[in-house]
């Protein structure tokens, strides 16, 4: 019977599948390669494309590749430099504060509250991220509530300029991004097993000892996890370095905002934009090797 | 448990509480100094003044953010009806048959949970230019529908592999047609799933930013677009207002999807 179903199952999860192939064939890998072409291409007069006239000529020449050329130019660079040690210390940040924080919903807090505790991390990981970041606007900025309380209780005299620089940015991010990395984190010291930590103990190794030796190498697929989820939106993100970096802090989600909204050069934004979903890419598929080595469970 | 909690010493479980409080402080303290301010009297908006519901009422009687508001209504019911609907055919697809292109079908799922909104957006902006469609509140359906679907698919699998087939089995075993067994079996087994996934993606729909700025035309501005040019030209009283309500409409459906995915499946076959 089951293998008489899945034979004939193959028209019916074709059909069942056709809208979603369709929706995101249409808007997601058309789109795509609509950017790589442009990302190839010039920008014409009024912020269009320029026609391209002998199209061998083009190719042989190595025109189409100006846009690449133009992006490793050390000032485009420095951007990409500032997106990377950004991303890598959020998640390093993130990390850091999240494991105890998941080891302790997961296996200290009494049983009766988890539940609870969960659900203060999940929501936040859902509700709006423009909002949260303008939470920070509201609290660092010049007239914003810090200042407020230390002039008012005359620790300073002048207000600190405390947004638009990196460090405000780094309180973003890692406020930004927090509940990804502890809810995967929670995820996957919820199925530890206590027993093995106890006969860890028993054999006489010590708790670092235990922690570095049990539980990390048991969680690792959490900790990997939570990574991924980090640090991919932190290398692209646009929200939070506009509103709480400005013009002083530019990484290159705002590169490429800007070629579109701004500058109106999309060939060019196109090419920073490839270059970023690349390396996004590339890290996903080291992921996927490390998760199909792992034999980890898929969430489709 | 607690026996073992206990032995791993008073003083570690003491250090790991406080260090939990106090991450769970950063991330509600500035939430919250959000929401208190948006009842502040004072115009400076930093010292406290007293209570008053004055920004509230002059959100009200703004047309720009009454347009925006109805805009993101516009758009979340609509895009979260169409992706519901594509999400929960291509999960009862992926849990249900085996086929050829599974594999592809799950990475182009992926596709746009993974690429970022940044790159999304940019990559839909040039393809409607080259296509020579017109921005406008059409072109910000399409999108939410296109980054919705795989949200509600994984919703509606997780929900799908956690209940028992011989439910379905017995139905055909006893004779009911497989639509028969699909309507009055599996869909309501699954139901809460669905639901817990269009009201996911209708969250993500009325927060979303990114992707929205690309691809609104003139008139279809949404709420999260609206709040953004507010800031952009100053902080006032009425942009913590019209965050908070954003924010309540938000907290409110994310709990009641929490909810919805919890209702164990056993629980709902027994009904």
């Amino acid at each position: 019977m089951k293998s008489g179903q899945a034979a004939k199952g193959g028209r019916t999860a074709y059909g069942l599948l056709l809208p979603t192939w369709l929706t995101l064939g249409l808007l997601f890998l058309l789109p795509l390669t609509v950017l790589l072409v442009i990302s190839f291409g010039q920008r014409g007069t009024y912020g269009g494309l320029r026609p391209i006239g002998d199209l061998g000529h083009y190719l042989a020449a190595g025109a189409f590749l100006a846009n690449y050329q133009r992006s490793l130019e050390p000032i485009y660079l420095q951007i990409y430099w500032r997106s990377l040690w950004m991303a890598v210390l959020t998640t390093a940040l993130c990390l850091a504060i999240s494991y105890p924080v998941a080891y302790y919903v997961a296996v200290s807090a009494p049983v009766r509250r988890r539940n609870l505790l969960l659900g203060l991390v999940v929501v936040p990981f859902w509700t709006s991220f423009l909002v949260r970041t303008y939470a920070w606007m509201f609290i660092l900025r010049t007239e914003g509530l810090i200042n407020h309380l230390l002039l008012g209780s005359g620790l300073i005299s002048q207000p600190l300029e405390l947004l638009y620089n990196n460090a405000a940015v780094m309180i973003g991010l890692v406020y930004g991004e927090l509940p990804f990395m502890i809810l995967p984190l929670y995820a996957s010291l919820e199925k530890l097993d206590l027993s093995l930590l106890e006969a860890s103990a028993d054999l006489g190794a010590g708790r670092a000892s235990t922690f570095r030796r049990v539980t990390v190498p048991m969680t690792m697929p959490g900790i990997v996890a939570g990574i991924i989820l980090v640090f991919v939106p932190s290398l692209g993100q646009f929200i939070v370095s506009d509103l709480l970096g400005g013009a002083k802090t530019i990484l290159a989600g705002n590169l490429i905002q800007n070629q579109f909204a701004v500058a109106r050069n999309k060939p060019f934004g196109s090419a920073v934009a490839f270059e970023l979903v690349v390396g996004v890419l590339l890290l996903l598929f080291a992921y996927a090797v490390y998760t199909r080595r792992r034999g980890e469970e898929v969430l489709l | 448990m607690t026996g073992r909690g206990d032995a791993r010493g008073a003083k570690g479980s003491l250090l790991l509480r406080s260090h939990a409080g106090l991450v769970y402080l950063f991330l509600y303290a500035p939430i919250g100094i959000l929401v208190l301010f948006s009842f502040n009297q004072g115009r400076q908006t930093a010292s406290w003044e007293g209570l008053t519901l004055a920004w509230y009422r002059s959100l009200f009687s703004n047309g720009l953010v009454l347009g925006a508001m109805r805009n993101s209504l516009v758009v979340g019911v609509a895009s979260t009806a169409v992706a519901t609907l594509f999400g929960t055919l291509a999960a009862l697809a992926l849990g249900r048959y085996e086929f050829r292109g599974k594999g592809f079908t799950r990475n182009l799922l992926y596709l746009p949970i993974i690429i970022p909104e940044i790159v999304v957006g940019a990559a839909l902006v040039a393809f409607f230019g080259v296509a020579g469609v017109r921005l406008s509140l059409a072109t910000v359906i399409a999108a939410h529908v296109a980054f919705s679907i795989s949200y509600v698919a994984i919703v509606v699998r997780a929900r799908l592999s956690g209940f028992d087939r011989s439910l379905e089995e017995a139905a055909l075993d006893l004779g009911a047609r497989p639509l028969a067994t699909f309507w009055r079996v599996t869909l309501p087994l699954i139901q809460p799933g669905i639901v817990a996934g269009a009201l996911l993606v209708f969250t993500i729909s009325i927060d979303d930013y990114v992707i929205t700025s690309f691809v609104a035309g003139v008139g279809a501005t949404t709420l999260p677009l609206q709040i953004y040019s507010m800031l952009k030209v100053g902080v006032t009283p009425e942009v913590n207002a019209v965050s908070t309500l954003l924010l309540a409409v938000t907290v409110a459906l994310i709990v009641i999807a929490q909810r919805l995915q919890q209702v164990p499946v056993e629980q709902e076959a027994n009904r």
